[in-house]
């Protein structure tokens, strides 16, 4: 065999993808492909997952232009008026609350904010797969999670403003918050560390055969991660009752979610080397949502193992209130998005359903403001960041062990509490 | 000369580094094109192109483990993680790779890089945005470990770490960034453009690594610190009314021990303060170095002050963060054993 001579080539380059546009730049979407609502059909959830392969590189939809729900997703969802008025007060509710809780930051009420627009359906709707037991894993952006499990928008408002009602007592930053009552594991701040986490508490109610299923979350960005990777082998070898929720905002703070993705064409598709079900759906389409989540929960429920499920949306406002977006990218690239805003989506929907109206939303907008306003005049009241109470300092020391060891006890003591 | 941050003075140091040398290349989460979430990198893909400052997946292990190939293979590569709270995943490419690298193959293969940290608390980061995990990197050995306190020696520093044939960890006190902090937290905040060492020469010049300096002269006691808290003992020195001598050590590692006995020798008391957690802190290593090499000059027993040790927490930052009120206390008990 000949040694081949290196010289023969032309000399190598480094690829580093880019996004289509940059500021200054026009938005150009046209090479998303997005199939028409209702195309997309819906396996049995026990199917092969070689069988599926094509629903990880296609977007199921369920919500069409007119506002009808249709295919066959839809008519696999046993939803009421009722749930389908709810879930849109949720995602109201977190879009309203999100709005206020930016302003207060502005005003330093708080240090610190992240806001879900545009991406309000996926959490809203997932949480209305669960049953109570269940335990999701959420990244900062989920917080209607909570909302749609009932936790009271007072606990959440008095964590933002580490007042002393602050349930986990000042010491996280705002946004990261806790309630195992209502299946919202602790929020760690770093990323992807929760995904296996998840998996892990899955095992648990495998291990001791019990009901209970898990839920992870990361988004697009954080799949880059080892811990993503950790959480797919896991899940895979041990076919752990989880669902694995990846939310593609598109961005990673600056990074287009192309850095993260590389050559694989979607991030559903990365579940196909661990032999996962892995599907696409439209994040801001609230039935969508709900409809997979649905699917994958009764997959994971039946003892039939994960599933890997890629939301496609798009994150309409700033990673944080430490970001500013136009700074690398155009400013009307949240308007130009191709999958609408998934309020407006469903409020059309409700409409066509003729069980809405406009007046009917935006009476429902003044309620929900008036509640929100008021329940943040009561916490603003008990305190926020700067001002009013707060847990005492002593409280740093306690919970780093169940047992405060003589050491900390001491420095207690030093620092005068 | 320039009057620069301490943000202006790394990108200077990164753009000497690469407009000089071809191999010098910069990469890690958000540093291409938008130039990081505290903009060291600002421009440095505009100027050198996106093969040389780049975006890279959100993966530390990737980061430091990629960075090492490229180091090995000859390049020099400077990479930032994007808050020092955020290296634990890549702790194994550290710790068993880039550290070990020399070693191992007996010379044959080595690592030229630099891992730069913003690192400290005083931003209201909670926990996982304020960690200073310096003694989990003095503690492995074939590291060399680097904490500027100011714009000039930030850029000299990172020069000569980009300069050194083995592994350089940075850290960036991310308080300092846009001026000096002496843990007044409630007072106006000083920007380095009206503070002397503020002033950056421009073009190469390098700080050596391994050489602390004096940054008050005192006789009553010692002070080593390094970061953020050289201006917090500074300021509480000034408050105290104790005649303390202040030694920026500007590297852990190598440590600058002349300085340190020749400073303690004179005035017989040393206090040791770091913004990481006390057990087992650097700190640790620094009293016990003293107690060593000075105990016949010891007039008191070496004394730590350091963050609590508890995770950073949110809300209860200034009563966590070691600032001039304890550092003054502990520098008047440190002067009144007899």
């Amino acid at each position: 065999m000949e040694t081949p001579d290196p010289n023969e080539y032309p000399p190598l380059s480094l690829a580093v993808p880019e996004p289509e546009v940059r500021p200054g730049g026009q938005p150009d979407f046209s090479h998303v492909a997005i199939p028409r609502a209702g195309t997309v059909r819906r396996p049995p959830v026990d199917v092969d997952p070689e069988e599926i392969r094509d629903l990880a590189f296609t977007i199921i939809r369920v919500l069409n232009r007119e506002g009808q729900a249709v295919g066959p997703w839809a008519e696999a969802l046993d939803i009421t008026p009722e749930d389908l008025l709810e879930g849109l007060r949720h995602m109201m509710t977190l879009r309203i609350y999100d709005a206020r809780m930016l302003n207060a930051q502005r005003q330093q009420k708080t240090s610190f904010y992240m806001q879900h627009l545009g991406e309000e359906a996926i959490s809203c709707a997932f949480q209305r797969a669960l049953a109570p037991g269940d335990m999701n894993f959420p990244t900062y952006r989920q917080a209607g999670l909570l909302i749609a499990a009932g936790y009271p928008l007072s606990a959440m408002m008095n964590q933002i403003f580490s007042n002393s009602e602050d349930p986990m007592r000042g010491r996280q930053l705002p946004v990261c918050y806790s309630s195992r009552e209502h299946g919202f594991f602790t929020i760690s701040g770093n990323l992807a560390t929760q995904f296996i986490q998840a998996v892990g508490w899955g095992m648990a109610s495998a291990i001791s055969g019990d009901r209970k299923i898990s839920a992870a979350w990361i988004g697009d960005g954080s799949t880059a991660e080892s811990d993503f990777h950790a959480a797919l082998v896991f899940a895979s070898t041990y076919k752990a009752p989880v669902v694995l929720n990846i939310v593609n905002n598109q961005w990673a703070i600056s990074t287009f979610q192309g850095i993260a993705r590389g050559g694989s064409g979607t991030f559903a598709a990365r579940g196909h080397g661990f032999g996962i079900p892995s599907l696409r759906v439209d994040g801001n389409d609230y039935l969508a949502v709900l409809a997979v989540a649905k699917w994958a929960a009764e997959r994971a429920r039946r003892n039939l193992g994960p599933t890997l499920i890629e939301y496609v949306t798009y994150r309409a406002g700033g990673h944080s209130t430490s970001d500013d977006p136009s700074a690398y990218r155009p400013a009307e690239e949240s308007t130009a998005w191709p999958l609408g805003d998934p309020i407006l989506r469903l409020k059309n929907h409700l409409i066509a359903l003729g069980i809405w109206s406009d007046d009917r939303h935006a009476q429902a907008e003044a309620e929900i403001l008036a509640e929100i306003t008021e329940q943040q005049k009561r916490a603003e009241a008990i305190g926020t960041l700067h001002h009013g109470q707060h847990p005492s300092p002593a409280d740093m020391f306690e919970d780093v062990y169940a047992e405060m060891p003589p050491h900390l006890l001491k420095q207690r003591h030093e620092a005068g509490f | 000369m320039a009057r620069m941050t301490m943000i202006e003075a790394i990108r200077d140091a990164l753009d000497v580094a690469m407009g000089a040398d071809p191999s010098v290349v910069v990469f890690g989460e958000d540093v291409g094109y938008f130039g990081g979430v505290f903009r060291c990198t600002a421009g440095l893909q505009a100027k050198y192109g996106k093969t040389r400052c780049f975006d890279t997946p959100i993966n530390e292990s990737g980061i430091v483990g990629a960075g090492i190939g490229m180091a090995a293979y000859g390049l020099k590569p400077v990479v930032e993680i994007q808050f020092a709270d955020y290296m634990y995943p890549a702790y194994d490419q550290i710790v068993s790779e880039a550290a070990r690298l020399r070693y191992r193959s007996a010379g044959q293969f080595t690592c030229p890089m630099v891992i730069r940290m913003p690192t400290g608390g005083g931003i209201f980061g909670g926990q996982t945005h304020s960690q200073s995990p310096e003694a989990l990197l003095t503690h492995v050995t074939g590291l060399k470990t680097v904490v500027p306190s100011n714009p000039r020696d930030a850029k000299g520093l990172l020069l000569a770490a980009i300069e050194d044939p083995d592994p350089v960890i940075f850290m960036e006190p991310k308080r300092l960034y846009n001026g000096p902090f002496d843990g007044h937290h409630d007072r106006p905040v000083t920007a380095w453009k009206s503070h002397e060492m503020g002033e950056v020469p421009e073009g190469h010049y390098t700080v050596p690594l391994g050489k602390a300096v004096l940054r008050r002269q005192g006789r009553a006691a010692t002070v080593l610190t390094y970061g953020t808290m050289v201006h917090v003992a500074l300021a509480a020195a000034e408050e105290s009314g104790v005649d303390a001598e202040v030694i920026d050590l500007r590297t852990l590692l190598p440590l600058d021990m002349e300085a340190i006995v020749a400073s303690v020798n004179k005035t017989g008391r040393c206090l040791v303060l770091h913004e990481a957690t006390l057990t087992s802190g650097y700190g640790a290593e620094l009293a016990a170095l003293v107690q060593a090499e000075c105990f016949w000059h010891l007039e008191a027993p070496v004394r730590r002050v350091a963050g609590w040790d508890t995770p950073y927490p949110h809300t209860h930052e200034w009563s966590y963060f070691p600032g001039p009120a304890r550092v003054a206390e502990a520098l008047r008990q440190l002067v009144e054993v007899a």
